[in-house]
């Protein structure tokens, strides 16, 4: 076991280092730099800037250079906060998203599981046909458009819930909903197909003959069963919950690493951008990791080698 | 046991009726910046978000008017200017830093070298470039700081020598890149010197907090020297970039000034008591590259700018109040009586574009207006293809690319129409004609023009009356809104935005400035 995982983590450096070349390249081959502005600078204003990035080196230099030092775990200088580097606002910002992913996947899991289990229970009644197309809705609702919705009805008209921001539980409800509603959906399909599916199975007559109360079959018997496929998905639901981020951080105008993403990307920081992808790819390659491992853990048919 | 309970429940009544009249009395000013400050250091920064905040942690030697920006003593208690309008000497009051030390002369002196010394990078180093020799330290032709024209007297008194006389040169001391730093915190703490906690500054406001993407957070300095002014005791910067979120904000009482109104909030804001339009010091025009035929040909460029209904465009396309205007400089500058420019005339533009060999627009060829991806251009640019077409017969393509390679574009001349905007740095017309001169670096339009040149460099260095300066720039500026034609301005910016009704002490200005030291909250 521990061998796989040490030529796991083995496999790792190369996707980096190709990762790493990739979006070094394709970020200067975009047209415009970090330092072009409405007002354009005196040249010499814009040499000394440049020197001060080491901008003014040759590309292929720069190149090892940087590689160097991520290779050091130093993400470098960011050129648009010129107070903080790459490191310090990942370092900030990495908690909050982690937060917020959290509380969509519990979102997620909560509702979504909830929903699967009684529609499964009631299939083709009216609350599963809601229901189902409620899913349907939630997988194709942008969160651009389902978290301004939100925000009018919950926080404009109700006044239940601050608009945005950071700090307090209140501030976290509306933008975990916002991003753990596709999740959800998706959850509440799978949880419903595996409830349908071992509802009918032999142990479940066996525990309603043996004259049980429903909610004990419902849920000491039949849901660890319906929940199987729900745990697969976990791994990459929880990548994407805590990549994925990037909108609803702006939308409510939370601190976390998507905010950095997106800013570096449309201002040319090149050194954020690529230490936000340096992170999320970290991040990926980890949560496939531990999913494999878990995998071989929970189902005895596969085996790691 | 009883007893013990009652005097528990004292306590706590105690406490309670302590701790809340006192919270409720404390003014606390929530401002949506929309934007994060990229940086707290006076010499890194050329943001108005930045501004906002920079301009309460410290203050310069002049400070701006809260009413009409108009310079008034902030460090520097009193000055003097020589006879040439070349030499300024200033006193400074007894003021502290929030260290406790005082603030010297040799702390503007130690600022300016800063900024000018090209290993620090600053952005805005041209703003000293008035300084004597300030241009050549920059660009290193001189390392000999001591040749640079400014200079420590003794601790009280600053001695600055211009290149030349410079009519707005207490209006750039306001300007957060001339403020003074703490050498010792920069030197103890390096980049880390602007950081909660570390940072030194000297403005009626200091820092408590600063959680990126989150908020920021001032307090008032009671060891300001106009302590007694300040009226709020906490100010609190939220960064919400996204506009159509910071106005929900405001509407749900969670900011209390938020200075943009998105486009598509605009008819639902505009009916409420909040919402406020003024002048903002900008103008929106379009770019023509001298470089690309048919555009080369100044008819051509005259009819494509007479033929453009500035009043309609303001009135049903941007509707905003926007100021339609064929002038560069905003009205509105102290002193400058402004030129006509070209006049709204369909049939003249039809006999310009025929004279150029275009006839009703027969053989025009196809000509792309390049925008930078934002509805507001997106509306604008669309109305002028429409007028265009409708009033010369001529059609023009519209290309929308995003910020950076719209700018990449415009810079290396790789267009031919273009949109653009233009913010003044100071209230002086010079921040608007000295852009155009020959090979400016915010020319971008290939265009040059020898009497041009030769008037904007008369009216910056060689005449010292205010007037006969005026008038030069009006000859300037006719040469180019009305004779040349390199550029079609189309209307002067307004800034629109949302102000609670608990404020005072914040009055509409051009450069959208509010010192945070006179505003005060009702209750």
């Amino acid at each position: 076991m521990l061998g796989y995982i040490f030529r796991r983590l083995a496999e790792f450096l190369p996707v980096l280092f190709v990762i790493v070349s990739l979006s070094f390249f394709l970020m200067r081959l975009a047209p415009g730099g970090p330092f072009d502005q409405e007002r354009a600078l005196p040249e010499q204003v814009r040499a000394n800037i440049e020197a001060r990035y080491h901008l003014n080196e040759p590309l292929w230099r720069q190149y090892l250079q940087y590689l160097g030092e991520v290779a050091r775990g130093d993400l470098g200088p960011s050129f648009r906060y010129p107070d903080r580097s790459v490191n310090e606002l990942l370092g900030l910002g990495f908690p909050v998203s982690l937060t917020l992913g959290l509380c969509a996947l519990a979102v997620a899991l909560s509702l979504g599981g909830m929903a699967g289990v009684l529609a499964g229970l009631r299939r083709n009644s009216p609350f599963d046909y809601f229901t189902m197309s409620f899913a349907l809705f939630g997988i194709s609702v942008p969160n651009f458009v389902l978290g301004p919705i939100l925000m009018l009805l919950f926080a404009l008209w109700l006044r239940w819930l601050p608009v945005a921001g950071w700090g307090t539980w209140r501030h976290l409800v509306l933008p975990s909903v916002t991003l753990g509603m596709f999740y959800a959906a998706y959850v509440a399909r799978l949880t419903r197909a595996g409830m349908l599916e071992v509802i009918h199975q032999d142990f479940i007559r066996t525990a309603r003959a043996k004259g049980l109360r429903e909610a004990a079959v419902v849920f000491r018997h039949a849901l660890p069963g319906a929940v199987l496929p729900v745990v697969t998905y976990l791994g990459p639901a929880s990548a994407a919950v805590l990549t994925g981020s990037v909108v609803v951080e702006t939308i409510f105008s939370i601190p976390g690493v998507g905010r950095y993403f997106v800013s570096g990307a449309l201002n040319r920081d090149y050194t954020m951008v690529l230490g936000t992808v340096v992170f999320y790819s970290v991040l990926l390659l980890a949560f496939n990791l531990v999913v494999d491992i878990l995998y071989a853990y929970l189902d005895p048919r596969v085996q790691v080698r | 046991m009883r007893g013990y309970r009652n005097l528990a429940a004292f306590v706590i009544l105690a406490v309670v009726c302590t701790v809340s009249p006192s919270a409720g009395q404390e003014q606390v000013f929530r401002i949506n910046n929309t934007a994060e400050p990229e940086s707290l250091d006076p010499a890194l920064v050329t943001g108005v978000p930045e501004h906002r905040i920079i301009s309460n942690l410290f203050e310069g030697l002049t400070t701006s008017d809260p009413k009409d920006l108009s310079p008034r003593p902030g460090m520097a208690a009193s000055w003097t200017v020589s006879r040439d309008g070349v030499v300024y000497t200033f006193k400074l009051r007894a003021a502290r830093w929030t260290d406790g030390k005082p603030v010297t002369a040799h702390d503007f002196v130690y600022a300016w070298e800063r900024v000018l010394n090209p290993k620090t990078g600053a952005k805005y180093a041209q703003q000293l470039f008035y300084l004597k020799n300030g241009e050549d330290y920059n660009k290193g032709r001189i390392t000999d700081f001591s040749q640079v024209g400014v200079k420590a007297l003794d601790d009280r008194s600053l001695q600055v020598t211009l290149r030349c006389p410079t009519a707005y040169f207490l209006d750039l001391t306001s300007f957060y890149t001339l403020y003074p730093v703490p050498r010792w915190a920069i030197e103890a703490h390096g980049k880390d010197w602007v950081k909660p906690g570390r940072i030194v500054s000297n403005g009626p406001f200091r820092l408590v907090s600063w959680v990126p993407q989150k908020d920021l957070i001032l307090e008032k300095n009671p060891l300001h020297w106009d302590a007694t002014t300040i009226k709020v005791q906490k100010v609190i910067f939220l960064p919400t970039d996204d506009l159509n979120t910071a106005y929900k904000q405001f509407l749900a009482g969670e900011s209390d000034w938020v200075p943009t109104v998105p486009p598509a909030q605009l008819d639902a804001a505009r009916n409420r008591p909040e919402f406020y339009v003024m002048p903002y010091l900008g103008t929106y025009y379009f770019r023509f590259n001298l470089t690309k035929p048919p555009i080369t040909d100044v008819r051509v460029r005259k009819a494509l700018s007479m033929s453009v209904d500035r009043e309609s465009l303001t009135k049903y396309v941007t509707k905003a109040g926007e100021i339609p205007s064929s002038t560069f400089v905003p009205a509105g500058m102290r002193g400058y009586e402004g030129v006509k420019g070209l006049p709204f005339d369909v049939a003249g533009a039809k006999k310009l574009l025929a004279e150029a060999g275009f006839p009703d627009g027969r053989g025009f060829p196809k000509v792309e207006v390049l925008y930078s991806t934002s509805e507001l251009h997106r509306v604008v640019t669309q109305a002028v293809q429409q007028m265009w077409k409708e009033q010369l017969g001529i059609q023009v393509d519209l290309t929308n690319v995003e910020w950076k390679v719209y700018l990449s574009r415009q810079g290396s001349l790789d267009y031919q129409i273009s949109r653009a905007g233009w913010i003044g740095d100071y209230v002086d017309p010079n921040t608007f004609l000295d852009m155009w001169i020959t090979g400016g670096g915010n020319n971008q339009t290939a265009w040059s023009n020898k009497r041009y040149d030769d008037l904007i460099a008369q009216a910056a260095c060689k005449i010292v009356n205010a007037k006969d300066r005026m008038r030069t720039l009006q000859e300037a500026e006719k040469i180019l809104v009305a004779d040349e034609v390199p550029i079609m301005p189309l209307y002067t910016y307004v800034n629109k935005g949302m102000l609670s009704r608990r404020v005072k002490g914040w009055w509409p200005n051009i450069l959208d400035q509010h010192p945070l030291k006179f505003i005060g909250l009702e209750r």
